[in-house]
């Protein structure tokens, strides 16, 4: 890695507030405003580097619209510039959720208010139908359509069937994924 | 105590789940619907709709609202750490060690492998939300307002934020 520039935390908090006032659709869709920002307008690393802290980050589980500002806001200015790209990121918007709501449900009790409240549920609906459909072929193109449903099945039959927590269910299937030997993954997914 | 509840209820499908903010959903459904019941499934919902209509990553909004809902500032602060800093810490503290298994198939079967369970508590979750659609608007509305959104935002690719913004004014008219 080479070495970068070092830049000013204000220049680090605009550009990270931008990228969360105009990242619509979840973490995944706002990598490359992230690229946009940190490599284009402010060359704080080059194409390569975010490529591999990119690759880097999605070895590990948790949101990437949080890892990746702080990891580049640790490397441009140490903790604090991790801290404020992460909270440039993230702290606006949950303000506004938290206000929102807020008002929202002071006056859940007015009939038409409580009718907003009952038709956004739908929506929602199709919102995690799409993400399902993505999650699943997803799944259907690296692991084959069989695998996969055999996989959801006997983890639904867990899950929902004998109520076993989520949590040991994946961590089981982390830790198989990890100790299993590296052959047959790497023929599935050429 | 609910600090500490808390802290679970988002440090455990943030570490567990691959795949980005969208893989965790469910997974904090789990737990705060679910296992802790903070939240009736309608409000979850009506999170979710805010959270989607809203930019920035959805996980830690979704953690700023729950936390602050079951134990305010505080709870918010603690919800969107346990969500924020892990990760973030284990990015930082395993670089090197990340930096040469990039490639490891090992390391890109833990992503692969996670994903059908994800997709199956996702798909569980879709049914679940049509259920509570048909319990509180109804079967027709819900059909209505689902066709509606997914011709919207599949057809038309609308901006999720006009498709819930379009919700709101059908219910408030409708629904009342």
């Amino acid at each position: 890695m080479t070495s970068h520039r070092k830049a000013p935390l204000g220049d680090l908090l605009w550009a990270f507030t931008r990228i969360g006032l105009l990242g619509f659709g979840g973490g995944p869709a706002m990598i490359p405003l992230v690229q946009q920002e940190v490599v284009k307008r402010h060359a704080w690393m080059s194409d390569e580097e975010f490529a591999d802290v990119l690759a880097i980050a999605n070895t590990l589980p948790g949101p990437i619209a949080t890892k990746m500002p702080g990891y580049i806001g640790y490397r441009i200015a140490g903790i604090s510039g991790c801290a404020i790209a992460v909270g440039a990121v993230i702290l606006p918007m949950i303000l506004a959720m938290i206000l929102l709501l807020g008002v929202f449900s002071r006056y859940r009790d007015v009939a038409w208010i409580h009718g907003m409240g009952q038709a956004v549920v739908p929506v929602v609906m199709v919102m995690l139908a799409q993400l399902t459909l993505d999650f699943w072929n997803k799944s259907r193109l690296a692991l084959g359509w069989v695998i996969s449903l055999a996989m959801a099945v006997v983890a639904g039959g867990l899950i929902y069937g004998l109520g076993l927590h989520p949590g040991w269910v994946i961590g089981a299937l982390l830790a198989a994924a990890l100790l299993r030997p590296g052959r047959k993954a790497a023929e599935a997914n050429p | 105590m609910i600090y500490w509840e808390l802290f679970l209820a988002f440090f455990i499908p943030n570490i567990i789940g691959y795949g980005g903010g969208p893989a965790i959903i469910p997974l904090i459904e789990a737990e705060v619907v679910g296992r802790y019941g903070w939240m009736s499934a309608q409000a979850f919902a009506e999170t979710l709709a805010l959270g989607n209509a809203l930019p920035s990553p959805i996980a830690t909004k979704m953690a700023g609202q729950v936390g602050y809902e079951v134990a305010g500032a505080g709870g918010a602060l603690v919800a969107v750490l346990a969500t924020v800093v892990p990760s973030l810490l284990l990015m930082l503290g395993a670089l090197g060690l990340l930096y040469r298994h990039r490639e490891s198939p090992r390391v890109k079967r833990m992503s692969q492998w996670v994903r059908p369970v994800i997709a199956l508590m996702m798909g569980w979750l879709t049914l679940g939300f049509f259920l509570e659609g048909v319990g509180g608007a109804g079967l027709l509305h819900t059909l209505v307002i689902g066709t509606a959104a997914a011709v919207a935002l599949l057809r038309f690719r609308a901006h999720p934020a006009f498709v819930v913004l379009g919700a709101l004014v059908y219910g408030g008219l409708f629904l009342g």
